[in-house]
């Protein structure tokens, strides 16, 4: 009957983690996020360059996870987690970078000041 | 043994439904970072970011949040040598820490209300608030489930859907940790160099 268990939980996914997988994704994520804490509270680093490597730092420790924990990729043929994973993360940037995308251009053409509102009336030869 | 083979493909059928749906729940979330991102400059005259967060206090609750998702790894490691005191201990302490956070968490709304920095002061502080909260809400649904999970693998051992609804409960928190990478670094690390 335990050797039936075993032969059921060692079937049911392959891709479970070792100890030492965990504890390598563990650290690594501690130390990214430690990194990127610096990284923040620095006042040598310019403002950009911040931005970058903490988005960066963000984006690394992202894929630790998903594979150390999440176990994404370990999976056999046909990898269907991967598929959909690919899938939302083409939703993801559609909704995020069109967003930005959009709303900056926006701002860029409504926050004008009324007098230059005005002007631009104006010059279109009234409305 | 095709009984077994038949089960476990079941299984593996459930766990790609449930991966299904945290993709759809990181376009919820991603609906929700764009909005933040597009209104983090809507401050209305009121304080923005730099000057609202606490960021050693938000390195503790992420701390508190990653060791939780290892030891949640752990959990499903005991479970897998069938060691179920070690699985109840490492779901206690992944409960737990999660429990610490949604505490740290809630604590720093109620800071931030009493301050007069609630979510009708500006644009940006409703898209902050919306944010978290909801990967907030998302760790309370976490936590219930982990203490159904914790009682009834006490009370009923480690028979029946124990493995799969062990990977599936993992599978949530380890995705709210990659989630809460993101609100870390966009939402609070981001606060003062935008």
């Amino acid at each position: 009957m335990s050797e039936h268990k075993q032969a059921h939980v060692s079937q049911f996914e392959p891709s479970h983690g070792t100890v030492n997988s965990y504890i390598i994704g563990f650290a690594s994520c501690i130390v990214l996020t430690v990194v990127a804490y610096m990284v923040a509270t620095s006042t040598t680093i310019s403002n950009t360059a911040a931005i970058a490597i903490i988005a960066g730092l963000a984006i690394v420790q992202c894929v630790v996870q998903l594979t150390r924990f999440l176990h994404l990729g370990a999976e056999f043929k046909p990898r269907w987690k991967l598929l959909v994973f690919a899938g939302m993360l083409i939703i993801v940037l559609i909704v995020v970078v069109g967003s930005l995308w959009i709303m900056n251009n926006l701002n860029y053409r409504m926050l004008h000041s009324s007098d230059q509102l005005q002007e631009y009336v104006e010059s279109q030869d009234g409305l | 043994m095709s009984a077994i083979a038949e089960r476990a493909a079941g299984a593996q059928r459930t766990v790609l439904g449930f991966w299904i749906y945290l993709m759809t729940d990181c376009v919820l979330f991603a609906t929700l970072f764009a909005t933040y991102a597009v209104q983090r400059n809507s401050t209305n005259g009121g304080p923005g970011g730099a000057a609202l967060f606490d960021l050693p206090y938000v390195l503790v609750e992420t701390m508190l949040l990653l060791t939780s998702s290892f030891t949640c790894g752990l959990a499903v490691i005991a479970l897998q040598r069938r060691n179920k005191q070690l699985l109840l201990r490492m779901l206690a302490v992944t409960f737990v820490l999660g429990l610490a956070f949604v505490g740290l968490e809630f604590n720093e709304f109620r800071y931030l209300v009493t301050e007069g920095n609630d979510w009708q002061r500006s644009g940006f502080l409703s898209a902050y608030f919306t944010l978290v909260a909801t990967h907030g809400l998302h760790i309370c649904v976490g936590l219930l489930w982990a203490l159904v999970l914790g009682v009834q693998i006490w009370r009923r051992g480690l028979g029946g859907n124990t493995v799969k609804r062990m990977t599936l409960f993992s599978m949530f928190w380890h995705f709210l940790d990659v989630v809460w990478i993101f609100i870390f670094s966009v939402v609070y690390l981001w606060s003062g160099r935008l």
